[in-house]
């Protein structure tokens, strides 16, 4: 059972990592205009001929 | 005459000339939209940055105010081909929009934790029936406590700060039980852990508390969703007022920043922004949003005026003033303090049950812990069984029970065009069982129409309705609404008083009072035998044709009123109109029980009777009239036109020209009702079942685990069943057209279309009054 040793720290951290990923996600304001996101990816723009 | 618009109130200034605005926009529906408008803006000298919230249909603007100011951003939007309504923040917007993320926030981190711990329990009872050795179990156990004790320290804030103010008020709540329950699920726990046991709730805890803020979001969600769509729809309503400076200039301002004692001009056509005396001019103004009287009345210098009524005839000039003693305003305040202190409070169907649960609960585990001392077991082992009864009647499902149908109720009435005030409104719709209707904006549209009983030549209706596009008279308002083609003919004039003329296919065509039409019409010969309706002569190339222009019921008005007393309610006209104008209308409806030229004092009197009699009672008014009915009845509902304090007092709004929100709103809510008890009775079988096995001592974290989220799913899909139900048995589907306000846009021209006559400040100069934003019937 040696290998809960590192295995149990790593899928802490992953889990972390994800959640911290939420909070940040969160504070950058992604998730104040979910209906306008789906719909700015539309139109190409951005894209140079 | 050159005026200037002064903005200031809504625009937040920053450092260095750097201003920032909000804007409710209009008609933005796509991709395309965003991206014109936004790049429409940014291109403008002076802006610095334009983004739409599309979800909340809402515009930021950043610019540098030295080389544009916010009249030129809205006026460059109109440009672009969209209406944007300057937008004053409120506070309790920001405050749920902290309160939301807050939750979210917490939210996350119980999920997280949920997620680990469950990972390390699962291992753990397959453990316990395998070969675990202890130290691996107590790592595990250990291990979860690290995860999970930090976790509901934060998370399960919402729920402990909530139960420490409640018993500082010495009372209970429903977070009561679920505090103590979580702590005490942890606490015993942790002592678990340590003395080396082979079971441990950690999960429990976790779990509990990740349900219950799932129900708290979706909850705080939908209050946000209507409150910004209402915060909109306040935008939109905004009314400007012009404003006469000391120095004789003209200065158009939003009537929210009026003082009193600023003197204001108010055209023709126009509704009074705020209550004043005539300074100067005479003139005939339209009280039925205040009064519910349908005939104009006189007004000249010296006169008192509600903000409200419309200015029919000629200009006025009047002094803004605070509402002095004796006038309808203060008398209407005086009722309504005294309907609010009057109003008794119901209690909430969560908390009765939260009142009832938690002392039973709570004696249910300290009889369990004696029963067991008495049996003969240690102390240690008592006490962990009546902890597990407390962990497994923790109300995981009655706390959900009752919101989750709130929130889909909500929702299907925001849909249906009934946009509520505030959460328990849904229970109290539920109960009622008469409605008492008031007439004028209630039963019949907001503005007046044209009346259809007579044949009119439909080219003849075009023709007079684009002549009419180019009148600021009420009554030409009426008929330019039906005008299909919107462009006013060239070259129109408006004689002040009389009427319109303009020459149409070569031949004058005159629109206004029978004697502006020619000494050759006839003396209006309807007139003699109707009182009810005003008439607008159209005379061209010697024919003429006379239009009645009346109040008109609702499209649907007949039907749902069939359809309500189908349902067994009870239904009353309480009018302050004459009875030769009401009782036509409850004829036409088959309401029996009419009462007309009421004063407010005498409506609540009638209100406060049907109390006294038992009954609750829903009113629906839009009049400042109605406002302390409104206040004293068992729930309220106001249509979207209602007058400012009306739709203070009011549970709910409606939308649209339609009088089936109404139906709406109380189908919806006896339904949520029915499911909200059902939900109950769910939980107490729930308890019912789980309880003997608690207190039989049988509890392992593993069946609290699966018992907890079964019981909390069966009540959620239950709830949902309140969407379903709602959408369908509603009225014939003759009257079914309400403009489905699915998204926010159909919902907002819906509003805009039953906003007529709201005076925006018109930029550029021009002579036709701004079109309605879509005609919900086209």
């Amino acid at each position: 059972m040696n290998v809960l040793i590192y295995l149990v720290p790593m899928a802490l951290l992953l889990g972390l990592t994800g959640l911290a990923g939420f909070l940040w996600s969160l504070k950058s304001g992604q998730y104040d205009d979910l209906d306008g996101a789906a719909l700015r990816i539309l139109p190409d723009d951005d894209i140079e001929n | 005459m050159a005026e200037t618009l002064d903005l200031s109130m809504f625009v937040e200034r920053g450092a260095a000339g750097a201003s920032h605005m909000t804007l409710a926009v209009e008609g933005v529906a796509c991709a395309g939209c965003i991206r014109k408008i936004e790049n429409g803006l940014t291109k403008l000298p002076g802006v610095i940055d334009a983004r739409i919230n599309f979800t909340q249909r809402r515009l930021a603007v950043d610019w540098r105010d030295d080389e544009i100011d916010a009249a030129g951003i809205i006026k460059a939007i109109e440009g672009i081909g969209y209406q944007a309504h300057p937008f004053a923040p409120e506070r309790v917007e920001a405050d749920d929009s902290a309160q939301a993320k807050w939750l979210l926030k917490c939210l996350a981190v119980a999920g997280f934790a949920a997620m680990n711990v469950m990972l390390l329990s699962i291992s753990v009872w397959a453990g316990n029936v395998s070969d675990m050795t202890q130290e691996t179990r107590d790592l595990f156990h250990w291990l979860s406590a690290l995860i999970a004790l930090p976790a509901a320290a934060y998370a399960g804030q919402p729920f402990f700060r909530s139960a420490l103010r409640a018993l500082r008020a010495r009372q209970l709540n429903m977070d009561v039980p679920i505090s103590l329950g979580v702590v005490l699920a942890l606490a015993l726990s942790v002592f678990e852990t340590a003395t080396h046991a082979a079971h441990a709730y950690f999960d429990s805890a976790i779990m509990l508390l990740f349900f219950l803020l799932c129900g708290r979001y979706l909850d705080l969600a939908m209050r946000r969703k209507t409150r910004v769509f209402a915060g909109n729809l306040a935008s939109l309503k905004a009314e400007f007022a012009h404003r006469l400076e000391a120095s004789g200039e003209l200065t158009q301002v939003p009537v929210a920043a009026l003082n009193p004692g600023d003197r204001v001009l108010v055209r023709p056509g126009e509704r009074i922004p705020a209550d004043g005396a005539i300074l100067g001019g005479t003139s005939e103004i339209d009280e039925s949003l205040v009064t519910g009287e349908t005939l104009p009345r006189a007004v000249g210098a010296g006169t008192t005026v509600y903000a409200g009524s419309i200015n029919v005839t000629g200009a006025l000039t009047l002094r803004v003033t605070a509402a002095g003693a004796g006038t309808l305003v203060e008398e209407v305040e005086r009722l309504l303090d005294k309907a609010i202190a009057a109003k008794s409070q119901t209690v909430r169907l969560a908390d009765r049950a939260a009142q009832f649960y938690a002392p039973v609960v709570h004696a249910t585990a300290a009889l369990t812990a004696i029963g067991w001392l008495i049996a003969g077991a240690s102390l240690h082992d008592s006490i962990v069984i009546a902890i597990a009864v407390l962990i497994i009647t923790c109300p995981c499902a009655l706390a959900l029970a009752i919101p989750a149908v709130q929130v889909v109720a909500a929702g299907s009435l925001f849909r249906g065009g009934v946009i509520l005030n505030g959460g328990n409104a849904i229970e109290r719709l539920a109960e009622v069982d008469t409605i008492v209707f008031d007439k004028t904006g209630t039963l019949t549209l907001p503005d007046p129409g044209v009346d259809e009983t007579t044949d009119i030549n439909p080219d003849i209706l075009e023709r007079a309705a684009r002549l009419a596009l180019s009148s600021r008279h009420p009554l030409a308002a009426a008929l330019a609404r039906r005008a299909r083609e919107r462009i006013p003919y060239s070259g129109a004039v408006e004689e002040p008083g009389q009427g319109v003329r303009a020459v149409i296919d070569g031949e004058e065509a005159r629109l206004g009072s029978a004697k502006f039409c020619g000494p050759a019409v006839p003396e209006q010969p309807m007139a003699a035998r109707d009182s009810t309706a005003s008439f607008i002569t159209f005379a061209r190339g010697g024919k003429t044709a006379t239009f009645a222009i009346r109040q008109v019921l609702r499209p649907d008005a007949i039907a749902v009123a069939k359809a309500l007393m189908a349902r067994g309610l009870h239904l009353i006209v309480l009018s302050g109109d004459r009875p030769a104008a009401v009782a036509p209308v409850a004829n036409e409806l088959g309401i029996g029980d009419c009462r007309a030229g009421l004063k407010p004092a005498e409506k609540i009197a009638v209100i406060y009777a049907l109390r006294a009699q038992g009954r609750r009672v829903l009113m629906v008014g839009d009049g400042l009239n109605d406002a302390p009915a409104l206040a004293a009845a068992h729930a309220s509902l106001s249509p979207v036109t209602a007058a400012h304090l009306t739709q203070a007092h009011a549970d709910a709004l409606f939308l649209g020209d339609h009088l089936k929100p109404v139906l709406r709103a109380v189908v919806v809510a006896r339904r949520a009702r029915s499911l909200m008890k059902q939900n109950l009775a769910l939980a107490v079988i729930y308890n019912a079942l789980a309880v003997p096995v608690a207190i039989a001592g049988l509890v392992t974290p593993l069946i609290a685990a699966v018992a907890m989220s079964g019981s909390s799913m069966l009540v959620t899909l239950n709830a949902l069943r309140a969407r379903l139900a709602a959408d369908g048995d509603l009225v014939p589907a003759a009257v079914d057209r309400l403009p489905s306000p699915d998204s926010n846009r159909n919902a907002m021209s819906a509003a805009a279309a039953s906003l007529s006559s709201v005076p925006f400040p018109k930029l550029a100069a021009k002579a036709t009054p701004r079109p309605l934003v879509e005609d919900i019937s086209a």
